[in-house]
């Protein structure tokens, strides 16, 4: 098997063993994005301005919930060593994890956000350009994620700043995530900024493997 | 095969060895010794690649390690258990050898996991067996892929005097097909001959 596919395997297989460290992200989500709309009744005007802003927001706090795991667990049982020393590139393994991260905290919300959007009374063309941004975009967080996570692996208290090292990198996803859904309620064009979005994709695709490979390899010595 | 030489660590301050020289050819072991904290599992992890070494060469088939020719050559199990708790022995051996690059199909697994003496526990989660069966699952990974070095550091910890037995008589088979160890325990090794290094 391909040692990248064998990565994602492996790591949806564990998080299927324990399904509540998965769906504690998804829950959050849910719950982050359903208390806007409840707290500031219905003000459907209010709502569907804010909408983007929050649903970008509460996606990005959720893949952080999830970050500090990414290789932490790995790291503790020995497994990541087994990893840097396999024959197969530690990068093509740290491409699977990222890939199996996104897949089990990026796509949920990916496929949650039409469902959550309708509570901001956003209309159907509106959740689809909402659900590609977020297609776009979710790899992207994962992707950055990934380094604040190889950089944090073994820091006492590693949490709190993985999310002062990363947040700060998510404003560009969030400010285009967000920017696509603004401008196409306002009835501008869109495609500018979900290239944008997919530019950034490609390139942290191409160098945040890399990046976090060699984040790894400084915390394993 | 493998040829180190001049090696040298240091944790912090303190200097833990220096000029350490060493060869191993096919069907030689080496045996490192010395006491707590002299430096045997540093040795180890400088020796695999997995921290650098502050002075001091190690060369694999005549060109310098760490290579990727080298990690293929290589099986080196550590103090840790490096298997996941929540997934069966057969599912740990499986996705380990598939992560190398290696298809085992279930057959040999269960083969391995049967020479560890294992049967019957094969689909329980690792998660409830004991110390020694963990050991014992990892140790299945040597039966599983192919490698010329193994670097054992302190494999026999945690073992039964069946499992020692039969960990003596894996490493002498190994040995015997032109295989080469590197292994440390402060306990005598059942394993006949072999090279000695007093750190």
């Amino acid at each position: 098997m391909n040692p990248l596919l064998a990565t994602v395997r492996r790591d949806v297989l564990l998080a299927l063993r324990r399904k509540s460290e998965v769906l504690t992200a998804v829950f959050f989500f849910v719950i982050v994005t359903s208390l806007f709309p409840l707290g500031i009744g219905p003000e459907p005007v209010l709502l569907k301005k804010i909408a983007p802003g929050i649903l970008w927001v509460a996606a990005l706090l959720a893949t952080l919930l999830g970050l500090p795991r990414l290789f932490a667990a790995d790291h503790l049982d020995g497994t990541l060593e087994q990893m840097a020393l396999s024959p197969s590139p530690l990068g093509l393994l740290v491409a699977g994890k990222i890939l199996a991260h996104w897949l089990l905290c990026g796509l949920p919300l990916v496929l949650l956000a039409p469902v959550l959007g309708l509570q901001f009374d956003l209309d159907a063309s509106a959740l689809g350009i909402l659900t590609l941004a977020l297609l776009l975009g979710t790899p992207l967080l994962s992707l950055i994620g990934a380094i604040g996570a190889a950089l944090t692996l073994g820091v006492r208290g590693g949490g709190v700043l993985l999310a002062l090292l990363v947040l700060p990198l998510y404003i560009p996803a969030l400010i285009f995530g967000a920017g696509a859904v603004e401008a196409h309620i306002a009835g501008l064009d869109v495609g500018g900024h979900l290239s944008l979005l997919a530019a950034m994709l490609v390139l942290a695709a191409f160098f945040a493997p890399w990046a976090t490979t060699a984040a790894l390899r400084v915390a394993l010595e | 095969m493998l040829k180190v030489s001049g090696l040298a660590c240091s944790r912090g301050e303190r200097r833990l060895f220096s000029d350490v020289d060493f060869s191993l050819g096919t069907g030689e072991w080496l045996h490192v010794q010395g006491a707590n904290g002299a430096g045997k599992t540093s040795l180890m992890r400088l020796l695999v690649g997995l921290s650098p070494a502050d002075a001091g060469e190690i060369r694999w088939r005549g060109e310098t390690a760490p290579s990727t020719e080298f990690r293929r050559d290589l099986i080196y199990l550590g103090h840790h258990a490096a298997v996941k708790e929540d997934l069966t022995p057969l599912e740990n051996l499986r996705l380990a050898t598939a992560l190398d690059g290696v298809t085992l199909n279930e057959r040999s697994a269960l083969a391995a996991l049967m020479r560890l003496g294992l049967r019957g526990r094969e689909n329980l989660p690792v998660r409830v067996l004991s110390a020694g069966q963990k050991r014992r699952v990892l140790l299945a990974r040597l039966l599983t892929r192919p490698a010329v070095l193994w670097v054992l550091d302190e494999a026999f910890n945690a073992l039964d005097v069946g499992a020692v037995k039969l960990l003596g008589e894996l490493i002498a088979e190994h040995l015997g097909n032109g295989g080469m160890a590197v292994l440390t325990s402060h306990q005598p090794l059942p394993v006949p001959g072999g090279k000695a290094l007093v750190l």
